[in-house]
């Protein structure tokens, strides 16, 4: 019997972080995103020319809220982020860093735009490979700070967010004036992920350097209907809505170990299971999910829920 | 919805006088104003009046084609102009069109698959034109037919239920209507459907609302592309939200602004 095969005229923009010297960057490597013309891994019905990739989150506060069971592998290098950078790059093999500046947050250590366009610089010159820069979520003082870090960075092609719909102007023309790629954050709302992607390419921005953060939720916690919104947009990118071809990325290990179930310790709950593998396979069926849905970077934060989605990643590449 | 500018068209005065006169920069503007307003693809008409119409179908082809790279439908009622133009195309062109009638089907048909171009085909006749629905069908079965033995493929056949104007042929308004939704049940995969908008206002005292609700209807009934004036910009908006409402392009505030810059 012959496989009734859908034709896509879409294709999802091709996007890539990191600038090697050649390129007026310092980075080693360089990782290219998207460019799928199929629904995830439907290898019969068109390409992924580029896999999913996996970016290692750090954050330039210590972590207060983390559970000891993700604490435990990175030891003393969360108190300091270059060092936590290495770790991740060398020991975990990760291909991405993300950096995130929760502690620029007003209520959460307000730290200076200075301090933290020093931090990157810092990361930048302690690891080679590619990165991405997060604000904390506070829309003014995002503002003052990522329009410093990004000058910090320019010309390495980092990643940066994220863009709204409400705040978008400032980051747009940091990220068009210094050479970055941006992220374009919605809340779980398709009309909305459109909307702040005409909003950004209105500015002048290309449309091949504009990541969509849907915003996900975690097993148990709203990931069907982040899978659901991810899928429709991706139909739409495949009858060739540009405005909506755009890769993915999802924050997989943020939501996964907000979980009660991820974090809950054993004493507390015995019938949960041991901790430690709880965490990790909550962080990891999530990232399944999210690839299935089309993610294509997925910032995650236990090594070993890294390990086996990068194994799982393989797995499913390998039928290509 | 595949939108095909129409202004290129000898019979308007302006693009009749470029053609004499050799004017490239009349034609061009219009290839690109056409262009950015939405049109996927540009008519091409020599016009009624073109002493040597081959020879002005070269010149109009080459002419847009330096200036801008839309597709193009090429629009004449003798085969070897439009056979003079598809040489010359450089993306997949359109034939603008067959009738049900033998000996226009047996020479356009073979043309549209030699060039591997889609093809116009008007659900009319030597009769004349068809005078409802069941005619309409008649002649459309017909040229499905003939496409489908000559191994035409059905996304490149557009069916033409013949559009008339509303002011001279008020009752046929809808019988079109029902035509255009019956087309896409002859077959399937389902061949797809065009209208030559403006024939609906001819000499009406309305003619842009007119176009425009007549377009937003036949939408609604399934059509799939019309050779209309992309120039009309409330004409264009309207077909993009009938889109919207019929859930064939997703919402955002800008979606006028998003349907644009496809």
């Amino acid at each position: 019997m012959e496989l009734l095969k859908e034709k896509w005229p879409g294709k999802i923009a091709e996007i890539t972080i990191g600038a090697t010297n050649a390129e007026g960057g310092t980075r080693a490597s360089k990782i290219t995103v998207g460019g799928e013309t199929t629904l995830p891994f439907l290898f019969h019905e068109g390409d992924m020319p580029n896999m999913p990739r996996i970016a290692m989150e750090v954050l330039d506060t210590e972590p207060v809220d983390w559970p000891e069971v993700l604490k435990k592998p990175f030891g003393d290098a969360l108190k300091d982020p270059a060092k936590w950078a290495v770790k991740c790059q060398d020991e975990f093999k990760a291909e991405i860093i993300c950096v995130k500046l929760a502690g620029t947050h007003p209520d959460f250590g307000n730290k200076s735009a200075e301090d933290s366009a020093k931090l990157i610089k810092d990361v930048l010159q302690a690891v080679k490979v590619p990165l991405i820069i997060l604000g904390s979520g506070d829309d003014e003082k995002d503002n003052i700070v990522l329009s410093k870090v990004s000058q910090a960075a320019k010309g390495e092609r980092c990643l940066l967010g994220d863009a709204t719909e409400k705040n978008y102007k400032t980051l747009t023309a940091s990220c068009l004036a210094d050479g970055h790629n941006i992220i374009a954050e919605s809340p779980i709302d398709i009309n909305i992920a459109k909307q702040a992607n005409i909003l950004i390419s209105e500015m002048g921005f290309p449309l091949d350097k504009i990541v969509i953060n849907p915003t996900i939720g975690a097993l148990g916690y709203g990931m069907e209907y982040a899978y659901s919104i991810m899928e429709r947009a991706r139909y739409a990118a495949l009858i060739d809505d540009k405005m909506l071809s755009m890769p993915f990325i999802a924050f997989i290990g943020q939501e996964a170990w907000r979980a009660k179930e991820a974090k809950t310790l054993f004493s507390q709950a015995p019938e949960w299971g041991e901790e430690e593998s709880r965490g990790i396979l909550w962080e990891a069926s999530t990232a399944a999910c999210m690839l299935q849905a089309g993610a294509d970077i997925l910032v995650m934060r236990h090594p070993k829920a890294v390990d086996v989605t990068r194994g799982y990643i393989g797995k499913l590449m390998g039928n290509k | 919805m595949l939108v095909v500018g129409e202004l290129i068209n000898g019979m308007y005065k302006a693009v009749g006088k470029a053609i004499e006169e050799k004017d490239k920069g009349v034609i061009q503007k219009l290839a690109k104003d056409q262009r950015a307003a939405g049109a996927s693809m540009l008519d091409v008409n020599t016009g009624p009046y073109t002493k040597n119409p081959k020879d002005a179908m070269k010149w109009l082809v080459e002419t847009i084609q330096e200036s801008c790279d839309a597709p193009l439908c090429l629009d004449s009622t003798k085969a070897d102009v439009i056979e003079e133009g598809l040489k010359l195309a450089k993306n997949k062109a359109m034939i603008n069109s067959t009738s049900s009638d033998d000996e226009k089907l047996e020479v356009l048909v073979p043309l549209a698959l030699k060039y591997n171009a889609s093809l116009i085909g008007l659900a009319m006749g030597k009769s004349g034109i068809p005078r409802d629905k069941n005619e309409r069908m008649e002649h459309a079965v017909k040229i499905v037919t003939k496409c489908q033995e000559a191994g035409v493929p059905m996304s490149d056949l557009y069916l033409d239920p013949i559009v008339m104007p509303v002011n001279v042929a008020q009752a046929q308004g809808p019988e079109i209507m029902e035509s255009i939704k019956e087309f896409a049940l002859l077959c399937d995969p389902a061949p797809k459907t065009i209208v030559g908008l403006s024939n609906a206002s001819q000499s009406t005292k309305e003619r842009p609302l007119i176009n425009r609700i007549y377009l937003v209807m036949a939408i609604a009934n399934g059509l799939t592309a019309a050779i209309c004036d992309p120039l009309d910009k409330l004409l264009m908006d309207a077909a993009i939200t009938a889109e919207l409402i019929l859930n064939k392009n997703i919402y955002c505030d800008s979606f006028l602004e998003a349907y644009r810059t496809k």
